[in-house]
């Protein structure tokens, strides 16, 4: 067991009793994870207490972290934007962004306290102790410089012994390590010059190449498509286990975390919520948080009821009194707006920060009733067919020859990773590509690829909603300017009726009509795209066209948003649902239509294509697609119960 | 109609014979050189088009040169006679081909004003003009730059916050008020230390005369540099906040390290285009510093005749400074793109300039407008 994680307050007790009498029971935990453990070496490589890091303002942004790591151990650091997770990883660095400091803790690599260290001391830890693995390798690399000058630069940094020959065998080595072309050419190469899941490589290669104990993960694959994603973890598998690294892996994501950690901690709000061995925190979340991410993370493996967790997380000075989630807590009670909960310990080395902990399954997972029927064949004449989409990108031909049906009221998933075409397709459908042809019915009438072409009539019917909600709704509106202007400019009503169907659309998307005269900026990213949603919700669309919508969403607000979509589907409403995300697809589409590289190379039933892919490229998407669920637990699913225990 | 025929529209396959060629070469040339030779075109375009204005503003208008010359007085048939002897009886396009033979012989015609031959006249000036030019860069560039990068890293500081403050001072303060204000200080009023007008010894260059080129460097430079200094200072902060040198930091390179090798660089390629918009400003004229201190270049040139409707000597000015003003802008964007990597590799350059729609929305909102290829 390498993660113990207590309060800074009852951290300290301990270490001053060790090797005294067990007498406490946090004494009690450590000696039984002593002796479920007993080949880890004594001293953790990497020891963080009463970690603290406040905003200029006094904000806090993380508070009370701590926990240890030991050498050739990965642990999860788990939670959603604002969760401070970010912070943590590169406090472990001694490194806070532009305007936050450190202001309590200790955080101790291999003996040395990074804290007490000055500018150069801490200079020569970074890199050659703790190395660190960034986001988004496309912004994390120099565009100016060559990728052998990046890695040459970390050599001649920390090893400048080293000549330039001997550098150089050093870095091909190590490219061959992370599965890069050990090549002399390869290191001529610019960064745009490389695919993301090599760009991610040389990352790896940065912070592999000088040895580091200690290596921390921030993330490094969310930008990246999951069959890249899946070789890339295996290779980050590797390589910690080969070299005895201890590594602190960063994610939003429980089911990435799953694939490759031993122990995780769920941040909420700048604290630990939850720290638990691998196993145990999948099998018996105890804290309601991680129950309810669980229930909220949709699964490539099983069609299920995604809980949303209502509201959103608070932001650094935002945050209330008592316990973080309380507002959010179907348990929660008085006390738990008033009173800070510590982290309380309990079996197996699990540890939980909640007053509630007796009070039952806050959120549960739920299998949902299996797909619906393929409506399409039942309900007569399709809504939209397209017997044939081609579409160029400059000369590139990105869509061939395209095809497909959907339903009235039936939700069609378009999956296929970055570069497969699945935007352009939905933004030709949409009217909005520039250089796409074909032959598409709607509603047996032949449909224009330019929305110019349409009627209005048509236009209004069919509706796009982009990825981003950040950028898709006019920073200078209020979202009651956004929604009537929609309203208007399709049916010419007067104002007053504009306003009483832009309220009536809130309601319909659960958001209050307050919100009407609010400009975008202050709302969170769920509510953004609830309004962009009601935008195309006002104009009385049957077809809505869906680009990855909920991709940057976190996972409680991304399932409260799918459910908002189903719910719309019930009611009639016909979707076509653009995404990379199986997990996703699962849990929402009736149907899916796989593409590669422009082709489609399987479509069907949800179910059918999902349990049994029949195209190789789509099995590969199925493996790849990071599941809470074991392979060999998923005939079993009906005996999954969440499990507690004290 | 509302469905497109199937393929129309799609590029047809190039035949094969050329298509190989053209791959073949492309092995060898630089990945840029289809893009550059475009630019090339579409400046030569531009020159064109100005010559035309130029020409149909002088020879082409509705009213009759030999009519002027001639004057009112005289009969209908000596004028005819004269058109015809001046060609101007002729097509338009053969007269144009005609005057332009002329202009790239380098007869620009005389001076109305002087009668001096224009070419002579403004050779002296651009040379002057030219002088003040290189002498404001001298002192602006090094200034902005280093000022810039300097406050960048001390961003927000007192130093940073008083240097910003009297920036915008200068920047909303016009340049003639600079100018004058300069004259007072060190001509009359105050000091009474440098000339204040520069009234150069025409049988020497310039740049032998350097007490005449101070207070008109000085008032330019301090107009110049405020621009060129905000636009470092802002590209230069949103280098050190980008995620490379976060990485960097993190993997421990030392942050002078830092700063040169991996801020400064990316920082000054959006400068470039800073750069080129000074020297476009000061080499078509900087009109006011030029009348301020009766400095003979170009600018005051220009305004001279203008106001003695001296043609000719416009004709050659305005296509010179056309000229000029084209080069600045290709050697900008070439510079642009044979120092950015992603833009030097793509064999396809969409954006047009690239450097300067980042150097203007740097300007505007302080933030990078990033290129896409």
């Amino acid at each position: 067991m390498s993660v113990i994680a207590v309060d800074g307050h009852a951290f300290r007790r301990v270490e001053s009793g060790a090797g005294a009498a067990h007498d406490t029971a946090q004494n009690d935990v450590f000696s039984n994870v002593a002796a479920q453990a007993p080949a880890l070496p004594a001293a953790p490589l990497l020891k963080v207490q009463g970690l603290r890091v406040q905003l200029a303002g006094g904000a806090d942004v993380v508070s009370d972290v701590s926990f240890e790591v030991a050498a050739g151990r990965i642990i999860g650091l788990v939670g959603e934007s604002g969760s401070g997770k970010t912070t943590v990883a590169s406090a472990l660095l001694g490194h806070v962004r532009h305007g936050a400091r450190i202001v309590e803790g200790r955080i101790e690599v291999a003996g040395t306290d990074l804290l007490s260290l000055d500018e150069d001391a801490l200079r020569t830890v970074r890199g050659r102790v703790v190395a660190h693995v960034a986001q988004d390798p496309a912004t994390t690399l120099n565009p100016l410089l060559r990728i052998g000058t990046h890695m040459h630069e970390v050599l001649e940094v920390h090893a400048p012994a080293l000549d330039r020959a001997a550098r150089e065998a050093r870095i091909l080595d190590v490219f061959a390590d992370v599965g890069l072309p050990a090549e002399a050419a390869f290191l001529k190469r610019f960064p745009h010059q490389l695919s993301g899941g090599q760009q991610q490589r040389v990352l790896l290669a940065q912070a592999f190449v000088l040895k580091p104990r200690l290596i921390v993960l921030d993330e490094p694959t969310t930008a990246l498509d999951v069959s890249t994603q899946a070789r890339v973890l295996a290779t980050i598998r590797r390589l910690c286990s080969q070299h005895g690294v201890a590594a602190v892996y960063v994610s939003h994501d429980l089911a990435v975390v799953r694939e490759l950690v031993d122990d995780v901690i769920v941040l909420y709000a700048g604290r630990i919520a939850e720290a638990a061995p691998l196993a145990t925190l999948f099998d018996a979340p105890a804290h309601p948080y991680s129950q309810g991410l669980l229930a909220a993370i949709p699964d490539v493996a099983e069609r299920r009821a995604l809980q949303p967790i209502p509201g959103q997380a608070p932001a650094p000075g935002t945050r209330p009194a008592g316990c973080a989630f309380a507002p959010r807590c179907p348990l929660a009670d008085a006390r738990c707006g008033s009173e800070q909960p510590a982290l309380s310990h309990l079996y197996g080395g699990q540890q939980a920060a909640c007053l509630k902990l007796d009070a039952g399954p806050a959120f549960r997972i739920e299998a949902a009733a299996s797909a619906r029927r393929p409506a399409a064949e039942a309900d007569g004449p399709p809504l939209l067919e397209v017997a044939q989409i081609d579409a160029w990108y400059g000369s590139r031909q990105v869509l061939h020859n395209v095809a497909l049906r959907l339903g009235a009221g039936e939700c069609v998933a378009v999956v296929g990773e970055s570069g497969s075409g699945k935007t352009t397709l939905a933004r030709a459908l949409a009217g909005l590509g520039e250089h796409a042809v074909g032959s598409v019915l709607y509603r047996g009438q032949s449909l224009s690829l330019h929305a110019r072409e349409r009627t209005a009539d048509v236009r209004h019917q069919i509706q796009y909603i982009f990825q981003n909600p950040y950028r898709a709704l006019n920073p200078r509106h209020r979202v009651g300017e956004t929604l009537t202007a929609a309203v208007r400019h399709f049916f010419g009503v007067d104002r007053a009726e504009a306003q009483r169907r832009a309220e009536a659309v809130m309601a319909r998307v659960s958001l209050q009509p307050g919100l009407l005269d609010a400009y975008p900026r202050e709302l969170s990213g769920g509510e953004r795209q609830r309004v962009a949603i009601a935008r195309a919700l006002v104009c009385e669309p049957q077809l809505l066209i869906c680009d990855e919508i909920t991709s940057a969403l976190d996972v409680s607000v991304q399932a409260t948003i799918l459910a908002l979509l189903r719910e719309l589907q019930a009611g009639g409403l016909s979707i076509l649902f653009v995404t990379h995300d199986l997990g996703v697809v699962r849990a929402l589409a009736d149907r899916v239509v796989v593409l590669r590289e422009g082709r489609v190379v399987e479509h069907g039933a949800v179910d059918d294509v999902l349990d049994h892919p029949f195209n190789r490229y789509t099995k590969q998407l199925v493996e790849h697609s990071p599941s809470l669920i074991d392979a060999a637990h998923r005939p079993q699913r009906e005996a999954r119960v969440i499990r507690y225990s004290i | 109609m509302s469905s497109v025929p199937l393929n129309a529209g799609a590029p047809s396959p190039a035949s094969a014979g050329p298509l190989a060629t053209l791959k073949a070469l492309r092995g060898r040339l630089p990945a840029w050189l289809p893009w550059f030779v475009g630019r090339l075109l579409s400046g030569i375009g531009v020159v064109l088009v100005i010559s035309f204005i130029v020409f149909g503003a002088t020879q082409a208008l509705p009213s009759d040169p030999a009519r002027i010359i001639l004057g009112p007085e005289a009969p209908e048939h000596t004028v005819d006679t004269l058109r015809r002897q001046l060609g101007l009886d002729r097509p338009l396009v053969l007269q144009y081909a005609d005057w332009a033979q002329q202009v790239l012989s380098g007869n620009l015609g005389r001076s109305i004003d002087s009668s001096v031959p224009v070419g002579e006249l403004m050779a002296g000036r651009f040379a002057n003009s030219l002088t003040l030019t290189l002498a404001v860069a001298a002192v602006a560039f090094p200034l902005a730059l280093v000022l810039g990068i300097f406050m960048a890293l001390r961003r927000d500081s007192l130093a940073d916050r008083a240097v910003l403050s009297s920036v915008v001072l200068f920047k909303a303060v016009p340049g003639f008020v600079i100018g004058i204000c300069l004259v007072m200080i060190f001509s009359t009023s105050v000091f009474s230390i440098l000339p204040a007008a520069s009234l150069l010894d025409p049988s020497l260059p310039a740049w032998r005369q350097p007490q005449y080129l101070v207070l008109p460097t000085a008032t330019l430079a301090l107009s110049v540099a405020t621009y060129l200094l905000r636009l470092v200072r802002a590209s230069m902060i949103e280098a050190m906040d980008s995620e490379y040198v976060t990485a960097a930091r993190l993997r421990g390179v030392p942050e002078r390290r830092i700063i040169w090798r991996h801020a400064v660089p990316n920082a000054l390629i959006p400068a470039i285009q800073g750069v080129a918009m000074t020297f476009r400003v000061l080499f078509g004229g900087a009109v006011l510093a030029e009348v301020i201190f009766s400095y003979p270049g170009i600018g005051n040139t220009l305004n001279a005749a203008i106001e003695m409707r001296d043609l000719p000597l416009i004709q050659g000015i305005v296509l010179v400074i056309t000229v000029g003003v084209v080069v600045i802008n290709l050697a900008a964007d070439l510079i642009t793109v044979l120092l950015t990597p992603r833009l030097r590799t793509a064999t396809r350059i969409r954006a047009r300039s690239p450097g300067l729609r980042n150097a203007a929305s740097l300007w505007r909102t302080g933030k990078s407008w990033r290129v896409s290829v």
